[in-house]
């Protein structure tokens, strides 16, 4: 579980060193990262995000705020990256038309690549790998769907996604081995 | 009349954890004269690994969409993240040529190309649009008179309202217009189209639990006997941990959730064993006892 750091803890001042002018271009070039700059930081994210309301840290107007300065560091390596629900009331609700989940989404995926990948999405690709599905079903659930008169579960051609996974590049950030 | 055959895009959640969904979905279908074909060779709609690489998540989904061409049905899923996430790429590999050019390089690896020939809906979708009220009332044997629920949307169903085009997010009738077909009172409660949290539950568990926690509460504040959802997350987050939320909150719901198809098939007549809710986490009986 997250250790939430209060809003009331003394900040330290951000360092001139800390900005990353470049930043706003690799955002801005994943899909859904377009819009980033058009934040005009009217907060209306964060006043009716159903996860901010009960974290005492989490703030989408934050994380764009840090994103258009190039704090890159920083916010890539935040723990309120990883807390967007993906319930998609931000984008529906943005007078500017920003994608805000998708923002975050397309800083997840750069925080991927600089090597803050949680585990807990390791696993999933892992299992998607080894399997096709995100989960690696036991045997003992299969059995069941045939006595409870479901159809047998389809089989992927797990080869397929092993070879799309390579094309893209995405190989090297799967661990094997996925939860059970 | 629109033509109801469908391939059953099943996703990951529903085989791996809420059978009783899948079940009571099929007798539901079958009883509306809709056919479920299912789809060999499937994988996960891709949406987990979003936050992972975008590009591994369009891929996932397109290829997903292309054995559904090649079968030549539209698709029918039960998850919302997995038909709001096949929604959304069908439509962009469809309207930009960029896009799909792109990931069709990435599925020649495997084979296949997306050609956009298919559609994509969520089961309330399909019960809303193709099979329409004045079938599915056509089939209510036993009206529900004395029952009042709560509904439980499930976000991707709805948002992000410019990529999905389906109800209104803001302000959702079509669930509980199909609660209202089958005789049930469907009640307005505080908060109601708010997320249930579940997608990050492993990242952080409180928040998740307390939201959820919220919203039975404000269910429960106005007497609804029952919560009805159309999503295995949503589902797991109400029933599954409800008495976590019982625990950490010290304080009783005792709130049967069911699967739309499980109270709609209550309706038509089926059994409580024929729709598995005796799967349900939370005792289903009361319910029941009410019909």
């Amino acid at each position: 579980m997250t250790v939430e750091k209060k809003e009331s803890e003394p900040k330290e001042a951000t360092k001139i060193s800390e900005i990353n002018l470049q930043f706003k271009n690799e955002v801005k070039k994943i899909p859904g990262g377009e819009r980033m700059m058009l934040c005009f930081q009217c907060g209306t994210c964060t006043a009716d995000c159903p996860i901010a309301r009960f974290s005492d840290s989490y703030r989408p107007r934050q994380i764009l705020r840090m994103a258009q300065l190039g704090l890159k560091d920083r916010v890539l390596s935040s723990d309120q990256l990883w807390l967007c629900a993906a319930c998609y009331t931000c984008v529906d609700h943005c007078p500017q038309d920003v994608e805000i989940s998708s923002v975050i989404r397309a800083l997840r995926n750069i925080a991927v690549r600089e090597g803050h990948m949680p585990p807990a999405f390791k696993e999933l690709a892992g299992a998607i790998m080894e399997t096709g599905l995100a989960y690696k079903i036991p045997e003992l659930r299969l059995k069941r769907r045939q006595e409870t008169g479901l159809p047998p579960l389809p089989k992927t051609d797990v080869q397929s996604i092993v070879k799309l996974f390579s094309r893209i590049g995405f190989s090297k950030f799967v661990e094997k081995g996925g939860r059970q | 009349m629109p033509n109801l055959r469908y391939a059953m895009f099943l996703g990951c959640a529903i085989p791996y954890r809420v059978a009783s969904y899948e079940i009571s979905a099929r007798k539901v279908a079958q009883k509306l004269g809709v056919e479920l074909v299912e789809m060999p060779d499937y994988n996960c709609c891709g949406l987990p690994l979003d936050p992972a690489s975008h590009d591994v998540m369009l891929t996932l989904a397109a290829r997903n969409l292309c054995l559904a061409e090649k079968q030549g049905l539209n698709i029918v899923t039960l998850c919302p993240g997995c038909a709001g996430t096949l929604r959304k790429v069908n439509r962009l590999l469809k309207e930009d040529k960029h896009e799909r050019e792109r990931v069709n390089g990435f599925l020649k690896e495997a084979g296949l190309e997306f050609k956009g020939t298919i559609e994509v809906k969520h089961l309330m979708q399909v019960l809303a649009e193709d099979v329409g009220l004045e079938k599915i009332k056509e089939t209510v044997a036993k009206p529900l008179t004395n029952l009042s629920v709560a509904e439980h949307n499930g976000c991707h169903v709805v948002r992000p309202q410019k990529y999905i085009g389906f109800d209104d997010p803001e302000n959702p009738v079509i669930l509980k217009s199909l609660i209202e077909v089958t005789g049930a009172k469907c009640l307005d409660y505080m908060d109601e189209t708010e997320c249930c949290g579940a997608p990050i539950v492993g990242v952080n568990d409180k928040i998740p639990l307390s939201l959820a926690h919220d919203k039975l509460a404000h269910m429960k504040a106005v007497s609804a006997q029952a919560v009805i959802t159309c999503c295995p997350f949503c589902h797991m987050m109400f029933d599954t941990n409800q008495m976590r939320i019982e625990r950490m909150f010290n304080e009783t719901f005792s709130m049967p959730v069911l699967h739309y198809p499980q109270l709609l098939g209550l309706a038509m007549g089926f059994t409580p064993e024929e729709l598995a809710l005796k799967e349900l986490r939370v005792d289903a009986s009361k319910v029941v006892g009410l019909i």
